[in-house]
């Protein structure tokens, strides 16, 4: 038999995203929280971030991963918080009602209000079709990381890396510092994916090359990894015949993407922004279904946590609002990405209060300025001195400005 | 386990796999000796998992005949064994004029072969099997079905094992010594352990020939013939209605690039055709997936890039040299020159199709050499059920979580696989070990996210639950080992 409950608030995942939501949503008014995480710890992937520099923007304090967590946990426990741990949610649909599975026990939840805080998963070797064979000792580097900090296991000795997203090149230093010798890090764009300060304490105070417009092209190995063969790439991204270049390594960790974990978003039928990969959400974080809210990385793939934290606790709080009764208003402005902007979140605002716009820049670059129209009038610019995608840019709109507006475009100039 | 044996099966494919779990009906001893870790790493696992109607082949070959044979006994070996199957149907398409004669040759061919149900359709009823199908006219072919290939074959040796054929993983025929005035053969492996037996059947796949020339036989050659596949997320899954082949090419070694799909949900693209001189390697060649995502976009034009999440390629084990390409007949035999030495040889496809039927055939040749009894006791029904937990409605899984909370704690996220399966998986009747046993049996890290997810899980449960070490984890072969050591001890392979 299916257990059957009800709840004011359901929180998908127990990573930071869930737990400020969680802890927001209560504090916001609703007693009646759910907080459903898959694992058998709440903090999600900051368990296995045991390195430090969470919490400088939000707490004015460099933290490790776990330490980082314990705050929201401690702050979820002290409202008398319980969270559902070892629960994975199987289905959502348009009504927020989650089907759940725990040991010993399928539940239907239904919920009043329903935030999203899934989280992002590492894009497989398969998705980048390298060519080669199939060995063991290839790993995406949040896999590897789990297996070193959280299993006490080592996936190799002599290690290369595709791919210089952030975990990539903490697993870098951390596979460094555990004696495994890092060859190198390739990365196939003509910049890094990671943040400039990775690159210089993880590569650079290490001695690991970094190869950039460089990808693997072929994997030698039929029982462990033996070999990868890298090439250089041309402007589109091809790899030029000549250029290739044996390493031998035994171990090839992958940090090549982050794809925001929406199968349940899919399923409860809401409408998604193609450019982030996550939900399209208006200024409350409210998705196209009414009373389901998403945030966090499975919004938008993020660099800092922090930001993660203080963007869920906003949807946390207008979640509770929400299941409290309180009507959402909607969103009629557009806001939409414009030249040198990858994408924008929200993908629609109300104008009737001052907005956070999120985005990324396409291409890195110096002295440029952020410039916001409404309806093809210039609202704001802001100078930056470095522009880099693997850096989240925020803006703030004010109301004022929106009057009337129909479309928000923001771009780079 | 003993080492004197009636018959000894070499090679744990589909076809040994079937050899094997017939011999299971009759009171003989026998074994069956597969050098990988597992059964079904070869070509078996590697392959497109469709049942073929029998259409394809040149009425009278063996191809044709025990393809039709096959197909046909498959419901009942399916349910027994608890095996997915579903008849989904072929369209072999015309796509212009000019493929017309082609069809036309194929619907005859399949009546001469004595295919049940084929038609020559128009394009409206072609719309209705497949909405978006192109071409002006296809034949129907509606026995033809998709199966998860490894899961007949592992059904078949689990079977074939409790019913009390011994099954040695890891053993690789290193010697084959065929004794004098046929009094059978010794056979031993790479370590030194020696079998015997009265007689052997040899469906070594890709080392087939090999094994022969070891007794003697120098007739055959195999040519290792590469299909490479790109296995597609499951997001697509209900975008293929039936199975939708090109009009043949007969110079083609393979039925042509093609969309699948799987039993499980998935759609494959694939496969190529690569000769190579590796019985091994199957690995994957930029320029075949290059081609293969090509085609595939023509045939789908939904696909997008992050719907590729995995790649694999299998070996044909052809005995038709590059130059000549196509296909040659299977060779089934009970060799005159080698007393009791039976080949099961060149079995390309339909080999997992004919795979029964292949059995029936060999068991008549094992008949000439051995007296047959039946087993009063074989039970040829599998325990379990085809259905695995995901695949249960919300209420069941309910109760079987009641019943055993293990089920309601998911491990694998992308395949909503539960910790009981994965214990199930390890538990099994093979004792196979290997990571690829555990995803064969019970699809964890086969998802989306392969393994990124599940992976540090499963080394977490194996260690908690029975103690492994580091050095216990393999991929697929003894020498894939997945982990280098410990963290605590420096990545030396101290346990500590």
């Amino acid at each position: 038999m299916i257990s059957e409950r009800h709840c004011g608030v359901a929180v998908i995942g127990g990573g930071p995203a869930g737990l400020a939501a969680a802890v927001s949503a209560c504090e916001a008014g609703c007693r009646d929280v759910a907080l459903i995480e898959r694992d058998r710890l709440l903090g999600g992937i900051l368990n296995q971030c045991i390195h430090d520099g969470f919490g400088l923007h939000r707490f004015g304090e460099a933290m490790t991963g776990p330490e980082y967590a314990q705050r929201d946990i401690d702050r979820f426990s002290e409202l008398g918080l319980e969270p559902m741990t070892e629960s994975m949610v199987l289905e959502l649909s348009k009504e927020r009602e989650l089907l759940i599975s725990r040991r010993g026990e399928m539940l239907r939840l239904r919920a009043d209000a329903v935030v999203l805080a899934m989280g992002c998963r590492e894009r497989p070797r398969g998705a980048l079709s390298i060519p080669g064979t199939r060995p063991a000792g290839i790993y995406t580097a949040g896999a590897a990381q789990n297996l070193v900090n959280l299993e006490n296991i080592m996936p190799g000795k002599k290690v290369c890396i595709l791919g210089s997203g952030d975990i990539g090149l903490i697993m870098a230093r951390r596979m460094t510092l555990e004696g495994a010798g890092v060859e190198a890090v390739f990365e196939l764009l003509p910049y890094s994916s990671g943040l400039p300060r990775n690159i210089q304490q993880c590569l650079n105070d290490y001695g690991i090359p970094l190869y950039l417009n460089t990808t693997v092209t072929d994997i030698i190995g039929e029982d462990r990894l033996e070999a990868v063969q890298v090439s250089q790439v041309d402007e589109k991204r091809r790899p030029i015949p000549g250029t290739e270049r044996i390493f031998e390594c035994d171990t090839l960790l992958l940090s090549v993407g982050l794809i925001p974990e929406n199968e349940l978003t899919r399923m409860a039928g809401i409408e998604m922004n193609p450019a982030t990969g996550g939900a399209a959400v208006d200024d409350d974080f409210m998705t196209s279904v009414s009373g389901i809210f998403s945030c966090g990385n499975v919004l938008h793939v993020h660099d800092l946590v922090d930001w993660v934290s203080l963007e869920a606790a906003e949807a946390g709080a207008r979640a509770a609002a929400y299941a409290l009764g309180e009507s959402s208003r909607g969103g009629s402005i557009v806001v939409r990405p414009g030249a040198g902007v990858r994408y924008t979140t929200p993908s629609r605002i109300g104008g009737e209060k001052d907005v956070s716009i999120a985005f990324r820049a396409v291409f890195p670059g110096r002295d440029r300025c952020l410039v916001v129209s409404a309806d093809g009038r210039e609202i704001l610019r802001e100078k930056r001195v470095r522009l880099h995608p693997a850096v989240m840019e925020h803006l703030g709109v004010k109301a004022a400005d929106l009057k009337g507006c129909r479309v928000l475009e923001v771009s780079v100039q | 386990m003993k080492t004197d044996y009636d018959v000894v099966v070499v090679g744990g494919g589909v076809a040994g796999c079937a050899v094997a779990r017939r011999l299971a009906q009759y009171r003989i001893n026998a074994c069956l000796v597969e050098r990988e870790l597992d059964v079904s790493l070869g070509t078996s696992c590697r392959n497109s998992g469709v049942l073929h109607s029998g259409i394809n082949y040149k009425p009278g070959t063996l191809r044709a005949e025990l393809a039709v044979r096959g197909n046909a006994m498959m419901d009942d070996l399916c349910r027994d064994l608890k095996v997915k199957i579903r008849r989904i149907g072929k369209l072999t398409v015309a796509l212009d004029k000019d493929d017309i004669p082609g069809i036309e040759r194929l619907h005859a061919q399949g009546q001469a072969n004595g295919v049940p149900g084929l038609e020559i359709i128009g394009p409206a009823r072609m719309r209705r099997i497949q909405p978006d199908v192109q071409g002006i006219a296809a034949v129907w072919s509606p026995t033809s079905a998709i199966i998860s290939p490894y899961g007949l074959t592992i059904a078949l040796a689990e079977n074939a094992k409790a019913n009390g054929v011994d099954i040695r993983l890891g053993w690789a025929v290193a010697s084959v010594n065929v004794l004098p005035q046929g009094r059978g053969f010794e056979v031993r492996n790479d370590r030194g352990d020696m079998l015997s037996c009265r007689v052997l059947v040899n469906a070594a796949g890709l080392f087939a020939a090999k094994i022969c020339e070891m007794a003697g036989i120098r007739d055959y050659r195999i040519y290792p013939c590469r299909g490479e596949y790109y296995v597609l997320d499951k997001r697509l899954d209900g975008s293929l209605r039936a199975l939708i082949y090109p009009t043949p090419n007969p110079k083609n070694p393979g039925l042509g690039i093609h969309l699948t799909p799987t039993v499980d949900g998935n759609i494959l693209i694939g496969p190529s055709a690569d000769y190579q001189n590796s019985p091994r390697w199957t690995g994957n060649r930029a320029s075949a997936m290059a081609s293969l995502r090509d085609e595939g976009l023509k045939l789908l034009s939904d696909i997008r890039v992050s719907d590729y999440i995995r790649t694999f390629a299998g070996l044909r084990a052809k005995r038709t040299p590059p130059e000549v390409g196509g296909n040659a007949d299977f060779v089934i035999e009970d060799r005159p020159d080698v007393k009791g030495f039976i080949n099961v040889l060149g079995i390309e496809s339909p080999g997992l199709t004919s795979s029964p039927a292949i059995a029936e055939m060999v068991l008549g040749f094992v008949k000439n050499h051995l007296a047959l009894t039946p087993k009063t006791d074989f039970n040829g029904v599998r325990p379990g059920s085809a259905l695995s937990f995901g695949e249960r409605s919300p209420e069941e899984r309910a109760d079987m979580i009641a019943a055993e909370p293990d089920y309601g704690e998911m491990i694998c996220r992308c395949e909503g696989v539960s910790k009981r399966e994965v214990l199930d998986a390890l538990d099994n009747p093979l004792g196979a070990r290997a990571f690829v046993s555990l995803k064969y049996r019970s699809r964890v890290s086969m998802g989306r996210c392969q393994g990124g997810f599940c992976l540090p899980r499963i080394v977490r449960l194996l260690r908690e639950e029975f103690g492994w070490k580091w050095e216990d984890f393999v991929n697929h072969s003894a020498a894939s080992r997945m982990f280098a050591g410990y963290v605590s001890t420096g990545g030396k392979s101290d346990d500590q």
